[in-house]
């Protein structure tokens, strides 16, 4: 088996195929953990894991600590005011004083772009990226690489749509990043408004001019989340003329393959980017995809800490 | 002090002078150039055989950050940092706190330079009130302090009737108009170049055409008013164009850029690089290749370092907090040489941009080696080899994204008013 050398897991960027690899299979292990009745094994017994999300979230930072916990790993979950990175403590400091209760592993979220590799400078413990900025969320890539591989028994070949605000999607770049490296070709739709100069550039992936042309005989299609209060001012005019021409429903879903699966990084605006009926149909996998993200989070964890699985 | 500097290779654009000569220094002006001078009985001698002799090197866009900001840099080091990279006269942005709105900071920054006694340093004062793009500063008031132009550096005018009447009081005035042009409703939140490094890197963007609208917009103001504009860092193709195109039919416009946009691309950016991080963003390989043609066919008047010194804790942080801007004097010589090795200028032409110019167009009555000109000279020797480091920049901050990279060029003498100021 490839080894996993990495001190830290910031982006699948920084990933070679082998090492994605790695890790979706020692997903696949942890995944039978999670069907036991009794869901913990001792494999990091001993070990800290700090939780430091400087923005909200519940779904990821809840899965990241089931991880740990069901590895046995002692959690703390830290969540400072999101003000504090330019009125309070700095990062910096944040960091160097978090250290000092010698944690093993730094899972973090922050909203600037790459304050990972910033962090990951400063402390000698691993750091695990649970959302940068608009940079990567590769726990994420990787649940959804996971799901697609449980679907098809393969991620060469596929054809993976993704629609919504590219340019603002650090699950998009994660799952380009994955996704790519490991044979898919990636197809990109949304408003003009919210498609980044040059993604054309990051891998096998193809800028299309409309939802229809994206999902076209796709094997997959990806929806992301629309923040009205981010896109709603200048991207577009609303949620209603979004969902319109880049939301999916149940027509122009059958523009895929009769078997897509459907997906979606959570939490979703029901009628907006994709409308209730194929969120709650059964080409959905949204919530298959919510399981297997700790399956891959424990993988990521257990890797970072480079240790045996007993 | 008196002083014969022997067998350098003079190069005077000002006189069109490129030729192996001796050159007198008497009573801080320049008293002889010619053929195998011999010193009068108690002038030093200087041998400079293998280097260049050039009118001392003019930065016309530097933050000194004295007064107020000292942490950062002050006159002492700011001066200190000019003269090791071969600069004699440099002039300083009026963003210090408080901002050069009125005759007492500049008073204090050229008094203050006086005491240093290192290079001349002439204060830029604010365009407006305290910098806040409301009001017109007294712009007749700081002219007779002292100041050689006046700016908002920093940030732009957003107001266009606004910098309109600013274009008109100072010609009025007589004193240049800098602008800094940047249509901020464009740059929003941006912080690096729009395009594919910041796709890759999930950084905001700031997209080339805000730099080069707002400069439409800045020399559309100076053509209208029949005024000067000196437009700051030009950093894009499309701003380059609008000058160009303004220059063709007559307007008063003449721009600088500086070392870092000729020299690096947005890739510098790469591993969150806060010391490739300064407003106008590093753009891409068109850009840089279209400030080097620029440099060429003289539509870019001057080269300037906008130096922008910054303390280690305010570049030591997550990429989105850091502050933009980069230390530039002491490597802007060796960045600019390359242009000549690389076939880009001839070493007249440089020196022009780097010198002549800037000073013709803040009139300084310097650049020049002019026998009776005040002798400010910088002595290059173009070959030697060095490399950047932290402890040895005379700047107090050290935000440079050359530390550690290996430079070609150096200043060996640096002479103001006929003072040997610096020698290495």
């Amino acid at each position: 088996m490839a080894e996993f050398k990495h001190k830290d897991i910031i982006a699948l960027q920084d990933l070679t195929k082998q090492e994605i690899e790695l890790l979706l299979s020692t997903a696949e292990s942890m995944r039978e953990i999670n069907n036991r009745d009794i869901k913990k094994v001792p494999t990091l017994r001993g070990k800290t894991i700090i939780n430091l999300f400087y923005e909200s979230s519940t779904r990821t930072r809840t899965s990241f600590e089931l991880a740990a916990k069901r590895l046995s790993a002692d959690t703390v979950n830290i969540s400072p005011s999101t003000s504090s990175t330019t009125k309070g403590e700095t990062l910096a400091d944040t960091a160097l004083n978090l250290l000092a209760m010698k944690p093993d592993i730094i899972v973090m979220r922050h909203s600037v772009s790459g304050s990972h590799y910033f962090l990951s400078k400063k402390v000698p413990c691993s750091v695990v990226n649970a959302g940068d900025g608009a940079h990567e969320h590769p726990s994420q890539g990787l649940l959804d690489m996971m799901t697609m591989k449980d679907r098809f028994g393969r991620l060469d070949g596929l054809k993976v749509a993704i629609v919504g605000d590219i340019t603002h999607s650090r699950v998009a770049r994660s799952n380009i990043q994955g996704l790519t490296k490991l044979g898919s070709h990636v197809f990109l739709a949304g408003p003009p408004t919210m498609m980044p100069p040059g993604v054309e550039r990051l891998g096998n992936v193809t800028v299309c001019g409309s939802l229809r042309e994206a999902i076209q005989d796709a094997d997959v299609v990806m929806m992301l989340r629309i923040q009205q209060e981010r896109q709603g001012k200048t991207l577009m005019p609303n949620a209603c003329e979004y969902a319109r021409y880049y939301g999916l429903n149940p027509e122009n879903v059958k523009l895929a393959k009769p078997d897509a699966m459907v997906m979606h990084p959570g939490p979703i605006n029901r009628g907006v980017e994709m409308s209730s009926s194929v969120v709650d149909g059964d080409q959905s996998w949204i919530l298959k995809q919510v399981e297997n993200g700790v399956a891959v989070r424990m993988s990521m964890l257990y890797h970072v800490c480079g240790g045996e699985l007993e | 002090m008196n002083l014969l500097i022997k067998n350098g290779r003079v190069v005077d654009p000002s006189q069109g002078l490129d030729d192996v000569l001796d050159l007198l220094v008497k009573d801080g002006l320049i008293r002889e150039i010619g053929k195998e001078l011999t010193a009068p009985s108690g002038v030093e001698t200087l041998d400079a055989a293998g280097n260049y002799v050039v009118p001392g090197l003019v930065d016309m866009h530097v933050h000194l950050r004295d007064p107020g900001l000292e942490y950062k840099e002050d006159i002492v080091s700011g001066s200190r940092a000019a003269v090791a990279g071969g600069f004699t006269s440099i002039a300083c942005m009026p963003n210090t706190k408080p901002v050069i709105d009125n005759k007492t900071v500049a008073t204090y920054i050229i008094a203050r330079a006086k005491d240093v006694g290192l290079c001349n340093v002439f204060p830029v004062g604010s365009l407006t009130v305290g910098s806040h793009g409301e009001r017109l500063a007294e712009m007749g008031e700081l002219k007779e302090a002292g100041c050689v132009a006046v700016s908002d550096d920093g940030k732009p005018v957003c107001n266009a009737e606004l910098m309109r009447r600013a274009l008109e009081y100072a010609r009025g005035m007589d004193i240049p108009v800098i602008s800094h042009a940047e249509e901020l409703s464009l740059v929003g939140e941006g912080v690096m170049n729009e395009g594919f490094t910041s796709t890759e890197l999930g950084l905001k963007g700031i997209p080339r055409v805000a730099e080069d609208v707002a400069t439409a917009r800045d020399v559309m103001l100076a053509e209208y008013t029949n005024s000067p504009i000196h437009i700051a860092h030009v950093s894009t193709r499309g701003a380059l164009r609008v000058i160009r195109n303004a220059k063709l039919r007559g307007v008063r416009v003449t721009c600088e850029t500086a070392p870092h946009y000729f020299t690096l691309t947005d890739d510098a950016v790469r591993g969150y690089n806060t010391n490739a991080k300064m407003n106008p963003p590093l753009r891409e390989a068109d850009d840089v290749a279209a400030m080097r043609e620029g440099l060429q066919d003289g539509t870019i008047d001057a080269i300037a370092t906008d130096h922008a010194p910054h303390h280690n804790d305010e570049k030591d942080v997550e990429f989105n907090v850091a502050l933009n801007g980069i230390i530039g004097l002491e490597t802007s010589l060796p960045l600019s040489l390359a242009l000549v090795d690389q076939g880009v200028l001839s070493i007249s032409q440089l020196i022009e941009r780097m010198s002549f110019r800037p000073s013709h167009i803040l009139n300084l009555g310097r650049g020049t080696l002019k026998v009776g000109a005040p002798a400010d000279i910088t002595v290059i020797d173009p070959s030697a080899e060095w490399v950047v480091e932290a402890e040895k920049l005379a700047s107090k901050s050290k935000n440079s994204p050359w530390l550690g990279k290996k430079m070609k060029g150096v200043a060996v003498a640096t002479i103001v008013g006929g003072n040997l100021v610096f020698k290495r």
